[in-house]
């Protein structure tokens, strides 16, 4: 298996757009391929993340639609969706077309354009991964699940509403450094949790989470540019690895799994990825995990490795997870502030991480980051891609 | 007519004593302290000022909500409705939000507009909050009648407190119909959605004298949501 590297990354701002959606996907791919100064190297072949552009945006063969829009003939074309896991799923396909030489220059691009439903038409295209004759038909929504989820974690663990919120309170402070952040604006405990107006600015979602435990709808686009190694020794500018990726599945109904606390696609997936970047937990620098709800950043950092079971919150507690801690995690704001731009977010989380390794995360860099880990979460937990890349000396 | 003076008596609608809104400190999410109180007439010009960059932001349909609290308050000035009040929660002295509204009877009282210029801390549930708090509370009457002119507005008002359909009255924005609050449906939602603390500390009443506008940059940026790169 060849080497893989991501030559140029680039991203949109995430928020709510007025722009269509080729024209995101297209404006995070141009900044993707500047950033790549590939010259007049060709690229090969382009796979688009999305999940909801069929039913939300009645636009089909996105991939296809791209390369005609950047004038990339003959380049192949494929869009990939895996729910809110469809990026990382992306990364993972051009990272095997790179690797197995099919292909030596691949553009991955994740968009997603959800605010153009309204709240509750999102709420259930979103809710439509869950399982059909299981979950969805009972009215199922992902913060029903993500609030059993917490709700579960809080009896086993002692973890409390008081840690939810420590969590969106860092993710809110980190996203204050980063432009590209759907949701700049600090939040305080007090004004979430402790005080009597509380209740007002922070309303329940789906007990225990409240309105601040969950991510935002956003519209957004990310992109990378993977070429081969020896790809990459023609090209300036730092290298940076894909060093390692891992998928792992679980039941697709939630009540199905013997340990409902347990993310066992989160394990798999990171030991995979681990395994084959030759690494291991402890030597991770900084890290982007999927937490589109607070509990889950607390329960990804466990099944991950990086803290014992039942010891996630403990270790947000301390600080450890905060930019200057033991293992920052989600120095972007992550899903909770940066945005949750559903096919886009797992090609975003490799963005941060690169820029990270890079040291170009201006406003919320990680000092001396070699090695970055990302968790992009499909489905409830039954869907999940690992990716670990590595900052690679010339 | 004998003069202006007589004239003027006949253009200007009676008015009827209104108690006071005592004013509140609501503490945000953010932790910042946003003290809700009511204007002045003199006050009028700075908050049109405020509003005059949002004219043409069709986003969320601020362009018809500025036109028209624009007007309302215009007309509140100059002495050309009746029984208006106009509320607006600051923070730091900072213009946040504006609220307006009007007495129609002794029973029925009649929501205008719930503008936010802060965004994402949910400054204009609570300044709607503060507005039917008066209503009901404070001016003792039985039922506010209300509409939206956005999905926002749909959802924060109709869908959170809930509000009942009284379709049959034309609301006097547009002659939509209407939905109404009334005293019982305030009181069940009052526990989760009115906040804020009386007497304000003398300091931050102090600070929020005079109002201070954010700038016609910040106003746009802030509500069309134009943080970060562009």
């Amino acid at each position: 298996m060849r080497g893989v590297m991501i030559a140029g990354v680039g991203m949109v701002k995430f928020g709510r757009s007025d722009a269509t959606l080729s024209d995101l996907m297209s404006a995070a791919s141009l900044l993707a391929l500047r950033d790549a100064a590939l010259g007049d190297r060709a690229v090969d072949g382009v796979v688009v993340a999305n999940m909801g552009a069929a039913r939300i945006n009645r636009q089909t063969a996105i991939a296809s639609a791209l390369v005609d829009r950047l004038q990339l003939f003959p380049a192949t074309a494929e869009t990939v969706e895996n729910g809110p896991a469809s990026g990382s799923s992306a990364v993972k396909v051009g990272f095997q077309a790179v690797a197995s030489g099919m292909a030596d220059v691949v553009l991955v691009t994740g968009v997603e354009k959800m605010r153009a439903a309204n709240n509750l038409e999102a709420t259930d295209f979103v809710a439509s991964m869950s399982h059909p004759e299981a979950e969805y038909i009972y009215g199922v929504t992902l913060p029903s699940l993500a609030g059993m989820f917490a709700r579960a974690h809080m009896e086993r663990f002692g973890v409390t509403r008081r840690h939810l919120a420590l969590v969106a309170i860092k993710n809110h402070q980190n996203a204050m450094g980063n432009p590209y952040a759907h949701i700049q604006q600090p939040i305080t405990m007090e004004g979430i949790l402790e005080s009597p107006e509380a209740v007002v600015n922070n309303p329940p979602i789906a007990e225990p989470l409240h309105l601040f435990d969950c991510c935002p709808v956003s519209d957004g686009a990310a992109s990378i540019v993977l070429v081969s190694e020896e790809v990459a020794k023609g090209l300036g500018g730092p290298l940076v690895a894909v060093a390692g990726i891992g998928q792992g599945t679980d039941t697709h109904a939630v009540h199905e799994r013997e340990e409902p606390t347990r993310l066992k696609a989160v394990e798999i997936a990171a030991e995979r990825a681990f395994g084959m970047a030759g690494l291991t937990p402890d030597q991770i620098d900084v890290a982007e995990l999927h937490d589109a709800f607070t509990i889950l950043e607390i329960a990804e950092s466990e099944a991950a490795g990086f803290f014992g079971r039942g010891e996630g919150h403990l270790a947000l507690e301390r600080g450890d997870t905060a930019i200057g801690g033991k293992l920052p995690i989600n120095p972007s704001g992550g899903l909770k502030a940066r945005g949750h731009p559903v096919g886009a977010t797992g090609v975003a989380q490799i963005v941060e991480l690169a820029w990270q390794l890079r040291g170009e995360a201006d406003g919320r860099q990680v000092d001396g980051a070699r090695c970055g880990f990302a968790v992009n979460f499909g489905g409830f937990g039954n869907n999940v891609v690992a990716t670990v890349l590595r900052r690679e000396d010339r | 007519m004998s003069g202006p003076g007589e004239l003027e008596g006949l253009l200007r609608p009676p008015a009827m004593e209104m108690p006071p809104y005592p004013p509140k400190v609501i503490t945000l999410a953010s932790g910042e302290q946003m003290v809700v109180r009511q204007v002045e007439r003199e006050e009028v010009p700075t908050l049109l000022e405020a509003i005059a960059p949002l004219l043409w932001v069709e986003r969320d349909f601020y362009d018809i909500v500025s036109a028209r609290l624009f007007a309302e308050m215009l007309a509140f000035k100059r002495y050309r409705v009746r029984d208006e009040y106009v509320l607006v929660g600051l923070i730091d002295g900072e213009l946040a939000g504006i609220v307006n509204g009007r007495v129609v009877d002794a029973k029925t009282g009649m929501s205008y507009h719930t503008m936010t210029v802060r965004r994402g801390l949910r400054v204009g549930s609570h300044l709607f909050a503060a507005k039917m708090e008066y209503h009901i509370e404070h001016l003792g009457e039985e039922e506010v009648l209300i509409v939206a002119e956005s999905p926002i507005g749909f959802r924060r008002w109709m869908i959170e407190y809930p509000l009942d359909k009284k379709h049959e009255v034309q609301h006097e924005l547009g002659g939509v119909p209407s939905w109404v609050l009334t005293r019982d449906t305030y009181f069940g939602a009052k526990p989760r959605l009115v906040a804020g603390r009386r007497p304000v500390p003398e300091e931050l009443l102090d600070g929020a004298r005079t109002i201070r506008l954010p700038g016609d940059e910040t106003v746009r940026r802030q509500v069309l949501g134009e943080k970060g790169v562009s």
